[in-house]
């Protein structure tokens, strides 16, 4: 029997395209009324799961849940049940918003259609324009109109694929906002993105790069359990000194951010020595910071050896 | 300096050529369609149409009937298929258009050579292409006088030189004055609804592609029979106001005769298009974009035009020709129309060409359904 209270739990999900092994033996379980990240580099199977789980691309084996739905045999019915928005804006461009809204409400066969339909066009704040082509919109709108139109048909769950890829930090915000506002109207959201400040917003996080499933958990126990230690390094000279670093006892990774320097290993020790000796010979000024999430999945995605 | 680079120019030229090389189905339509052509042109298509199938309806059995008969044959034009006992028989075999012409022999023939009273050899032509029958008709002289010439030796050699020995009466049925507009008028039907039906529709799927939006219908739980023919209707009803037009245009203009039912024609009109559209939506499927989408209609277009009877005789096709030009959809509804509106042709008439129409459309839709992917895999 699934667990009454996730609603997503697959196990193992593989699909190949040719010879591209592009999601391996993917195990996701995302819990009712949960805000669930989804990381990773570009091509690492984030949108193939997606799709997978909403009935839009047959798993080549592996089992499990969307919904209590069958993820294999109840396609169907799970692409009635989940709301999904696109990674490209995927609305028709040459109709209008209400036209748009319209089809899509037509498409789940939903009642009172036109009430509907003015309502998500109200709450969008786009009521006046409803005649608009979508086309027209600029790219911050387009979401917009995007979640509304994925979510018209009142899903328990939406999946969306890099839903503020293009978008100003001011309609980012609004989006989180509303989401975080469905999430606690009890509708859970796995939400795929690059961007940290929103994986810091989800409640719990999923990295997969080139097929894995690398960590997963909340922001803090990922964090936690990558066991890296960070200097931050600030003062003239960064440049130079990132490439004398490279290679010296324990340091791992170094990426510059902004105007400081971030260097990050496993070796706490050996990383703390390398420090004090620069810190003495070398007019910058190191500090040991918490690690963030960007240094860890920076870590995860150049391969740190795990210890 | 804006002057002209060689190198910049090499560059453009070198990424033209990797693209058209990435580009698989352009590349083989740039090598295919002349190879095509030259086939379609080079050996199915003849002017001049000979071995057209031919019936005999002979009253008499004299050998100058015999001798008229052997040149028929001989002149390579007529195929003598039949020989027939009734006039009604003629009709019938006319109107299906099993055969391009009947001969008629009428009784006591040779006799009334002899007697100088000049009897008529009547042969019966289906018109409604005239230019499949014109080099037959145009022989005619020539056969008879061929044949007087090899019966009527020694003391009626005068006979045979005489030019009005018999009288040959060609009568040009179902197109007494043999205007070509009226076989090409309602031709043109089916090629405009051929071009517009299948490339619409062939965009229509493709562009969902191109666009992304695909993908959100793919989402939605809209079905792929719902998808395919939900999209097919806009198309249908354009396809219904293109008939009115050109028939209007039939009427008025080029006053082309309408023996049979306006009933009839939009019926046959809906099935061709219907055949049609399911083809578009099945290449739609197919392109992976809207270009290649064109360049498949147009593949199929040619041979469509070709080979159908539209713009040459069917009946002058070598076998395999015609053996493919049975499988356009183009050549049944040719016959079809062609039938209706000269012949006026009823339902017997019609059905030899309406079941292959819906058969085809019928494979193909199948093989559309199966092709139209639901998942993006």
């Amino acid at each position: 029997m699934p667990d009454d209270d996730l609603v997503i739990d697959v196990q193992k999900l593989n699909k190949r395209f040719g010879d591209k092994h592009v999601v391996k033996d993917l195990s996701l379980s995302v819990r009712r009324g949960e805000i669930y990240g989804f990381l990773g580099p570009n091509g690492s199977g984030k949108t193939t799961s997606i799709r997978m789980l909403c009935g839009l691309l047959t798993p080549d084996s592996g089992s499990g849940t969307c919904l209590g739905l069958d993820v294999i045999r109840d396609t169907a019915a799970i692409k009635r049940e989940v709301g999904y928005m696109t990674q490209r804006f995927s609305l028709w461009e040459d109709l209008n918003l209400r036209e748009n809204l319209d089809f899509v409400a037509r498409m789940y066969g939903m009642r009172e259609r036109r009430r509907v339909v003015s309502e998500a066009l109200e709450s969008l704040g786009l009521a006046a324009r409803e005649k608009q082509l979508a086309g027209a919109l600029s790219g911050g709108w387009k979401q917009r109109l995007a979640l509304a139109a994925c979510m018209l048909h009142k899903p328990r769950l939406l999946l969306l694929d890099e839903p503020t890829a293009g978008v100003d930090p001011k309609a980012r915000r609004d989006f989180w906002q509303a989401i975080h506002r469905l999430a606690a109207d009890g509708i859970s959201v796995l939400v795929s993105t690059h961007y940290m400040d929103e994986a810091e917003r989800c409640h719990r996080l999923a990295y997969i790069a080139y097929g894995n499933l690398l960590a997963s958990g909340t922001a803090e126990s990922i964090i936690a359990e990558q066991k890296l230690s960070t200097w931050s390094v600030s003062g003239p000279g960064l440049a130079a000194l990132a490439e004398s670093l490279r290679g010296q006892p324990g340091v791992d990774l170094v990426t510059p951010f902004g105007s400081t320097l971030h260097v990050t290993g496993r070796d706490a020790q050996a990383l703390a020595a390398t420090a004090a000796r620069h810190a003495q010979q070398a007019p910058q000024h190191w500090e040991r910071i918490q690690p963030g999430l960007e240094d860890v999945f920076i870590a995860l995605m150049e391969g740190v050896p795990q210890t | 300096m804006n002057g002209f680079s060689y190198a910049r120019w090499v560059g453009i030229m070198l990424k033209e050529f990797i693209q058209l090389k990435r580009d698989r189905l352009t590349f083989g339509m740039i090598i295919g369609i002349p190879v095509m052509q030259l086939l379609l042109f080079g050996f199915a298509i003849n002017s001049d149409p000979k071995s057209l199938p031919t019936a005999v309806l002979s009253a008499d059995h004299s050998s100058l009937a015999r001798s008229i008969l052997a040149g028929l044959r001989n002149s390579g034009y007529f195929r003598i298929v039949r020989e027939l006992d009734s006039e009604a028989e003629a009709d019938r075999l006319l109107g299906d258009g099993e055969v391009q012409f009947v001969v008629h022999i009428p009784e006591n023939f040779a006799r009334r050579v002899v007697r100088g009273e000049r009897p008529a050899l009547l042969i019966e032509a289906d018109a409604t292409d005239p230019s499949a029958t014109a080099n037959a008709v145009a022989a005619l002289g020539g056969i008879g006088q061929t044949a007087l010439a090899r019966e009527f030796a020694g003391t009626l050699a005068p006979l045979a030189h005489a030019p009005d020995a018999l009288d040959i009466r060609v009568h040009r049925r179902f197109n007494p004055e043999g205007v070509t507009q009226y076989n090409i008028v309602p031709g043109l039907l089916g090629v405009i609804l051929t071009m517009t039906m299948v490339l619409m529709t062939g965009l229509a799927m493709t562009r969902e592609r191109e666009r992304g939006t695909f993908e959100n219908l793919l989402a939605t739980p809209a079905l792929p029979i719902e998808v395919m023919t939900g999209k097919i209707v806009p198309y249908i009803l354009i396809g219904l106001v293109q008939v009115s037009l050109v028939l209007l245009a039939a009427h008025f203009i080029f006053h082309v005769p309408m023996h049979g039912s306006l009933f009839a024609v939009y019926g046959v009109v809906l099935l061709f298009i219907a055949a049609n559209l399911t083809l578009g939506i099945t290449f739609s499927t197919l392109a992976r974009n809207q270009l290649q989408a064109m360049q498949m209609t147009f593949f199929f277009f040619l041979p469509s035009i070709l080979l159908s009877g539209f713009m040459f005789p069917f009946r002058g096709m070598p076998g395999w020709a015609q053996v493919i030009g049975n499988l356009l959809p183009l050549t049944h509804f040719l016959r079809l129309v062609r039938g209706i509106l000269l012949k006026g042709s009823g339902a017997a008439e019609l059905w030899p060409d309406v079941w292959p129409l819906g058969l085809f459309m019928l494979v193909v839709l199948g093989a559309g359904l199966k092709l139209y992917r639901r998942t993006l895999d």
